[in-house]
């Protein structure tokens, strides 16, 4: 297999989550673009981990070297925490939005004053 | 070419594909249901590269929960059923560091690794994941269990007013939390 194909997809997806997260007003729609970045990384793990390995091949691991790190299938685990990373982010960051709609009505993130101080929660 | 190659262009194409469709979309639903499509071509994506389980984990994680919690949130905040005409900021400067970053990179990996074939993973088992994770990355796995939990206890404080940081306040007088609107994050 061409292994270039996956990490061209991963870096035009990567492309297109800077271009959503810079482009949409909208921040449930910030949240997908940034769901859409950590895709890609996480398609570029799983792609070095099949390039890698087969260029790690007959290559001796040192003595003080951890020898299960070295081993294949690092790739999937560090996608698998990146995914789990990827749920807490989401989890946390639709509940400031809903507390944003909560107080101001809006989820237009231009909207938001980084510097209002002292304004209570109307909720 | 291969059927691996094969497989790997078309799904890589469905990917981009509906992923531009993501952050280009007027309708804010259907956004989240592109997402889908692009988050499912990239599962198909790990199972051809042959990382088996985390292509289930994808399909679990993101698409049955990420994808749904997100199109709560957009009903929740009572989305229009139509296209929105303020969705998008002025199109310049976000196409030009969008473009740069995502062609940048594509043309640093076809450098890099030009048109070279890489023998064929052999399909990955969830008996090696479970040896890699419980063997060589338990610490990272157990501090990433703390950290959902923090996740988790950081939402629901945040979700509901009677609880948190406003209470250490003097209040004149502490008016009764009520709350008109369901909330559910």
């Amino acid at each position: 297999m061409h292994v270039v194909i996956p990490y061209v997809v991963g870096a035009l997806l990567f492309g297109l989550g800077v271009y959503g997260v810079l482009r949409r007003r909208n921040a449930i729609l910030v949240l997908m673009a940034v769901e859409l970045m950590l895709n890609a990384v996480n398609l570029i793990f799983v792609t070095a981990d099949v390039s890698l390995r087969s260029a790690l091949e007959g290559v001796v691991i040192e003595a003080w070297a951890n020898p299960g790190a070295a081993a294949p299938g690092t790739g999937g685990v560090f996608t698998l925490f990146v995914i789990v990373l990827a749920a807490a982010e989401v989890g946390v960051g639709l509940a400031i939005v809903l507390q944003y709609y909560r107080m101001r009505n809006a989820v237009i993130t231009d909207d938001v004053r980084l510097d209002a101080e002292e304004e209570r929660i109307a909720g | 070419m291969t059927v691996s190659d094969v497989l790997l262009l078309a799904l890589g194409a469905l990917a981009v594909g509906s992923g531009t469709l993501v952050v280009t979309s007027k309708h804010l639903v259907r956004a989240g249901l592109y997402l889908v499509v692009s988050l499912g071509a990239i599962a198909g994506l790990y199972l051809v590269l042959g990382a088996e389980l985390v292509a289930w984990v994808q399909v679990l994680v993101y698409v049955g929960a990420v994808v749904v919690l997100l199109l709560f949130a957009v009903m929740l905040t009572r989305a229009p059923i139509g296209p929105s005409a303020d969705l998008d900021r002025p199109v310049f400067p976000a196409a030009l560091i969008g473009g740069g970053v995502g062609l940048g990179l594509a043309g640093l990996f076809a450098d890099a690794f030009h048109w070279v074939r890489y023998p064929e993973p052999e399909p990955g088992t969830a008996e090696r994941v479970g040896e890699q994770i419980f063997g060589a990355w338990v610490l990272p796995f157990e501090v990433l269990s703390i950290l959902l939990l923090s996740a988790l206890v950081g939402a629901i404080v945040l979700s509901r007013p009677d609880i948190g940081a406003r209470q250490a306040e003097p209040e004149p007088e502490p008016e009764p939390a009520t709350e008109p609107e369901t909330e559910d994050a």
